[in-house]
């Protein structure tokens, strides 16, 4: 890192660094992308994976701040940047860079309007047009009546907004159209059956084949960061299990691990232990569900109903342990809820018994059928510099070659001391992305088998937690794998009990940014299966 | 007539002809037997549509670890009829911006597609309408008219995705009814006729499935492929893929008109397998096996009406368990499965059957 | 649950009541009797989910609860040809008209279930900027299932409820749904107006 330091300085005078767990270099704006640049083509570090930017209000000045990674050497970077212009706040855009930035300063300008420079497209992502105010400033102005519900269809635009800073330091704001004029764009969604909940994409078709889609998001979008602003540390965990539902464990585990980082505590090995065996669950309940889900959307009923039944199977565990089906809250700050179902080893045991067969018949069922394959093979192939550009994690980004398992490239809880393999596939299309997660199944089976022997049949469960929570002041960012990919937390904490930003990194919102990407050219009817090969829960990306 | 069919319905119906007109005018008696014969007709047609209602969501339940419907009534027998009465009076929505006449002619035309293929396929032995020599090409004329229907009401609504399904249906059933067409060809090349009662009665001593052996094997697949598109169930349900586009070409139609789509739906499977039946499966003929004579008599007391609709039914299970087994094929694929393969096997198939028929390699061959 | 616990709903009693003091003719009244047998055992369910509540839906249908036990299972993706609308999960602003929209689209008679907390009022996202404070200010609900999300079973139980009402509707004079609904949207109009 001190290495990375000097390269900085030497080439960014006027950068100030700061060290901490995570690198952070604060830069003027006019730098931003330069240093970016610098940053990305960095021939030791190479920084090519933006994980997140995170929008600010600092009150005094609004700004981003990006969080980059290398995917050689897993090292994390920051970079900060502000305006104290709050009236008309414009940075530049580092869209041309990285191909998943587009959507992240949209994420941006929706919530604090931070106009980008260079964006080619600006326009809002969740709120829609009329929307009076950007939401998570702190002088948002949350009248219900400037607001308010209608009925009244939404106002719509063929346009979009690009900004282009001139020579002499201005701003110019142009119009441009999103499809071509003749084009003839269909309306999927949001109420869709094969959009998996409420996301719309405006389709430009030719016949049956796709020339353009504009994903249109915010359909569910709830506004969890901006409440949990007016929450404390504790009541902000229970919205983690309404984000992505199936990673609800996973969720809860990451944040949970960031407010510990933050505030110090230990936490038992017992709790860490539990936390990882619920994680692995869900992660077989989920895919269960993805294997089901996508095979209806390719119009093989049947399958779901057989994969529905590992999942209630592992539903029953978890009621049993954590008390519900779904919402279950079950991780909390300094470890668990609750102590451990006493049947809960005897009841995995018979899951995993049953596992095997249950993969060789899904393999036999969909995967080896021949109409199965030629709808996957070859459709949607993402290759491996787009899955790392589009910050695709998890199993969809193994797919395409890029070895970005959280759970290895930044391990945390007991995940250093389990024996399991990274699934990774070169082919990158839906039939890899399917393979993919069949295969983790599996190999969160045999993580489980080892949980197992690991977890002691009595012990502490939760550290000591003082009741009223007060965070120092800093900011921090933890990242786990959830059952769709990587999920970021970053706390940013003015020292009182209620977190002064939260921002949740979600794999979701990547994976439904690149479908535009990926199946220009293809027909209707692939654009369901690379819809559904990504994974993406609406309620995830919108939040 | 052979004897071992016991019932055979054209006696009857000869003898009802006599009673009715010794006892009234002629023409009030034709009348009467019009009028019969079509309430008859309707009766069946809606009572067998229910039935393979329930018939598949409960196939489709034991496939999925299911129950399937068991409230209403007896092991959910009423659960169709109970679907029909709320249809029957559900809201028809008219909508703005469609062409309305065409909108409203649309599920007539898909019915009555699907009724007049009733008017010839025998139930049981003499149990159908007309006879005549070119039985089978009047079936296959009729269930073409079908895909008339499905493109009215897609264009005809006014909107993009029952315009798309329109299309893909459009391009799917002209294609198949090639195959569906090439393949009872096959089979007419072989018996020699287009009469559908010959056609049955030329089975008598063995099914033609039996008798010609790998063609009509060969035909047969290539049948229950194509015949499976024509009705457009899965994994050919392009027009209507529930996940591409809501509900395909009917996403429009509610009530009643919408309950005409869905019954045509399940009389067109029993139209399919109904003319598999009789092509490859011996009709209304009873099992006989060579050399059984007690087995053949027994099977001989089974009424033709019982052999016809339980072959059909039987079929048509296999239909259905296509649909719940594969996903969905897209649309070139769907094409080039078709035209690169179906119909160069087909036509191929045509040559070899012939070559069989002159060469009288089959068997029973004199 | 017991029968009787199931059988304890004052809001049907109610309208039994009102129904047997209005008195009826015999023939219309019979068959009212078959078109309320029909509607109430074919209910079917319009495709629609948003959040959480969806996947307990979908969960609804499998195997274990199989809700194709009850004639429920043919979900509809066209608004026009479904019964009843589960409303599972949170309605924001912006899908507000966009759900309205799809009631508009359902055909008579429709029926609306609101599922989960956030349906009947905007659950834990209540103080949401963007959340709509519950679906009875946009249309009019007939069964509240409340849960975050509700499990299988209390939907079950929701639409069975849903199926008693349907049966002591009347398709001919008595209690017309239509001009309630009719009252509701003007009221609805009303107090928008007033803002």
């Amino acid at each position: 890192m001190a290495n990375l330091q000097e390269k900085i300085a030497k080439a960014f005078p006027e950068a100030k660094m700061t060290e901490g767990e995570i690198l952070l270099v604060e830069i003027p704006d006019n730098k931003l992308h330069e240093l970016v640049k610098s940053l990305r083509d960095d021939a030791e570090t190479p920084f090519d994976y933006l994980v997140t930017i995170v929008g600010m209000d600092w009150v005094t000045s609004l700004g981003c701040v990006y969080y980059l990674t290398s995917t050689k050497t897993k090292e994390f970077v920051s970079v900060k940047v502000s305006t104290e212009d709050r009236d008309n706040p414009c940075l530049t855009s580092i869209a041309d860079l990285y191909r998943i930035a587009g959507i992240y300063e949209r994420e941006v300008y929706d919530f604090y309007g931070i106009v980008f420079a260079g964006n080619p497209d600006m326009r809002r992502l969740f709120l829609s047009i009329d929307w009076k105010g950007f939401p998570l400033r702190k002088d948002y102005d949350a009248d219900p009546a400037l607001n308010p519900p209608t009925t009244d269809s939404e106002r719509q635009s063929d346009f979009t907004q690009t900004y282009t800073r001139q020579a002499d330091g201005t701003v110019k704001r142009e119009e441009v159209r999103v499809f071509g004029e003749d084009d003839f764009v269909v309306n999927i969604g949001p109420q869709h059956p094969a959009t998996h909940g409420v996301l719309r994409f405006r389709t430009a078709v030719d016949g049956e084949t796709i020339k353009k889609i504009d994903v249109y998001m915010g359909y569910i979008h709830r506004g969890v960061e901006k409440l949990c602003e007016d929450l404390t540390y504790m009541q902000t965990l229970h919205f983690m299990d309404r984000l992505d539902y199936f990673s609800a464990h996973n969720y809860h585990h990451g944040l949970c691990l960031c407010i510990e980082k933050a505030a110090g505590i230990e936490v038992p090995r017992r709790a860490q232990i539990l936390r990882v065996i619920f994680d692995e669950l869900s992660r077989i309940a989920s895919h269960c569900l993805f294997m089901g889900t996508f095979c209806m959307d390719l119009g093989a009923t049947t399958m779901l109903f057989y994969t529905l039944r590992v999942r209630e199977q592992i539903l029953d565990i978890m009621e049993k342990t954590c008390g519900a089906r779904m919402t279950f809250n079950y991780d909390v700050i300094g470890g668990v809820m609750a102590e451990p179902d006493p049947d809960l080893k005897k009841d995995i045991r018979a899951l995993l018994d049953t596992i095997p067969a249950n993969v060789k018949e899904y393999k036999k069922i969909f995967t080896g059928n021949v109409i199965a394959k030629n709808r996957m093979e070859g459709v949607g192939i993402l290759s491996r510099e787009d899955a790392i550009s589009y910050a695709i994690t998890g199993p969809s980004g193994r797919a395409s070659g890029w070895a970005c398992d959280v759970r290895k490239t930044h391990p945390y809880a007991v995940y250093p001391e389990l024996k399991f393999e990274q699934v990774v596939r070169e082919e990158g299309d839906s039939m890899a992305r399917f393979n993919n997660r069949l295969d983790e199944v599996e190999q969160s089976a045999a993580i489980l088998e080892q949980l197992l022997e690991m977890l002691p049949d009595e012990g502490e469960i939760c550290a000591k937690v003082p009741k009223v929570l007060k965070l120092p002041q800093g900011h921090w960012f933890q990242v786990v794998e959830g059952c769709r990919g990587l999920f970021g937390v970053y706390i940013e904490s003015d020292g009182s009990t209620k977190p002064f930003r939260l921002k949740l990194a979600t794999p979701s919102l990547p994976a439904a940014a690149v479908v535009d990407h990926i199946t220009s050219g293809m027909k209707i009817a692939d654009l369901i299966t690379i819809g559904g090969s990504m994974d993406y829960i609406v309620p995830d990306m919108d939040r | 007539m052979s004897n071992y069919t016991i019932d055979n319905f054209n006696s009857f119906a000869q003898w009802f002809d006599g009673a009715l007109n010794s006892a009234l005018p002629s023409w009030l008696s034709t009348t009467i037997e019009c009028v019969l014969v079509g309430v008859v007709l309707l009766l069946a047609y809606s009572v067998l549509a229910l039935f393979y209602i329930l018939y598949e969501r409960k196939i489709c339940a034991y496939f999925q670890c299911r129950l399937g419907p068991n409230r209403v009534g007896y092991w959910g027998l009423l659960q169709s009829c109970a679907d029909m009465f709320k249809i029957l009076i559900k809201e028809l929505i008219s909508l703005k911006h469609v062409d309305k006449f065409l909108f409203a002619l649309a599920p007539y035309l898909v019915i009555i597609a699907s009724m007049l293929c009733f008017a010839v396929l025998p139930w049981g032995n003499g149990l159908q309408l007309i006879n005549f020599n070119i039985g089978i090409f009047f079936l296959i004329a009729c269930s073409s008219i079908g895909v008339l229907g499905i493109l009215l009401a897609g264009w005809s609504s006014n909107n993009k995705f029952t315009l798309i399904g329109a299309l893909r249906s459009g391009a799917q059933m002209v294609s198949y009814e090639l195959s569906v067409g090439l393949s009872i060809l096959t089979m007419v090349a072989f018996a020699g006729t287009m009469d559908i009662v010959s056609l049955v009665e030329a089975q008598a001593d063995g099914w033609f499935i039996f008798k010609a052996h790998i063609p009509a094997i060969i035909a047969f697949i290539i049948y229950m492929i194509a015949g499976t598109a024509e009705t457009n169930r899965g994994p050919f349900d392009l027009p209507e893929a529930e996940s591409e586009l809501t509900a395909g070409y009917h996403t429009e139609y509610s009530g009643i008109h919408f309950g005409f789509f869905y019954l045509a739906e399940y009389l067109n499977l029993f139209i399919v397998s109904g003319v598999a039946t009789l092509m490859f499966f011996g009709g209304w003929m009873p099992l006989r096996i060579a050399g059984w004579d007690g087995f053949n008599e027994i099977m001989g007391y089974i009424p033709s009406v019982v052999w016809f609709i339980g072959k059909a039914i039987l079929l048509s299970f296999i239909i259905i368990w296509f649909k719940w087994t594969y996903p969905r094929l897209r649309i070139d694929q769907l094409l080039s499965l078709e035209w690169k393969y179906l119909l160069p096997i087909n036509l191929v198939n045509l040559v070899l059957m012939v070559i069989i028929v002159i060469q009288g390699w089959y068997f029973g061959a004199n | 649950m017991p029968y009787d616990a199931w059988k304890d709903n004052e809001y049907i009693e109610n309208l039994v009541k009102e129904l047997r003091e209005n008195g009826t003719n015999v023939l219309v009244g019979s068959l009212d009797k078959l078109i309320n047998w029909g509607r109430s055992n074919s209910l079917w369910p319009l495709t629609f989910a948003t959040s959480c509540c969806g996947i307990e839906f979908v969960s609804l249908g499998a195997a274990r609860f199989d809700m194709a036990r009850f004639g429920w299972e043919v979900a509809r993706s066209s608004p026009r040809q479904a019964d009843f609308m589960m409303v599972a999960g949170t309605i924001v602003h912006r899908m507000v008209p966009v759900f309205r929209r799809l009631y508009d689209q359902l055909a008579e008679p429709k029926y609306v279930i609101a599922c989960g907390g956030c349906a009947i009022s905007g659950g834990p996202f209540r103080k949401s900027y963007h959340v709509a404070k519950g679906i009875e200010d946009i249309v009019p609900v007939d069964v509240y299932v409340p849960g975050c999300p509700p499990r299988p079973e209390a939907m079950i139980y929701g639409i069975m409820q849903l199926s008693r009402k349907i049966k002591v509707e009347r398709f001919f004079g008595g209690v017309n749904r239509q001009q309630s609904r009719k009252e509701f949207f003007e009221q609805a109009e009303k107090l928008e107006g007033n803002d």
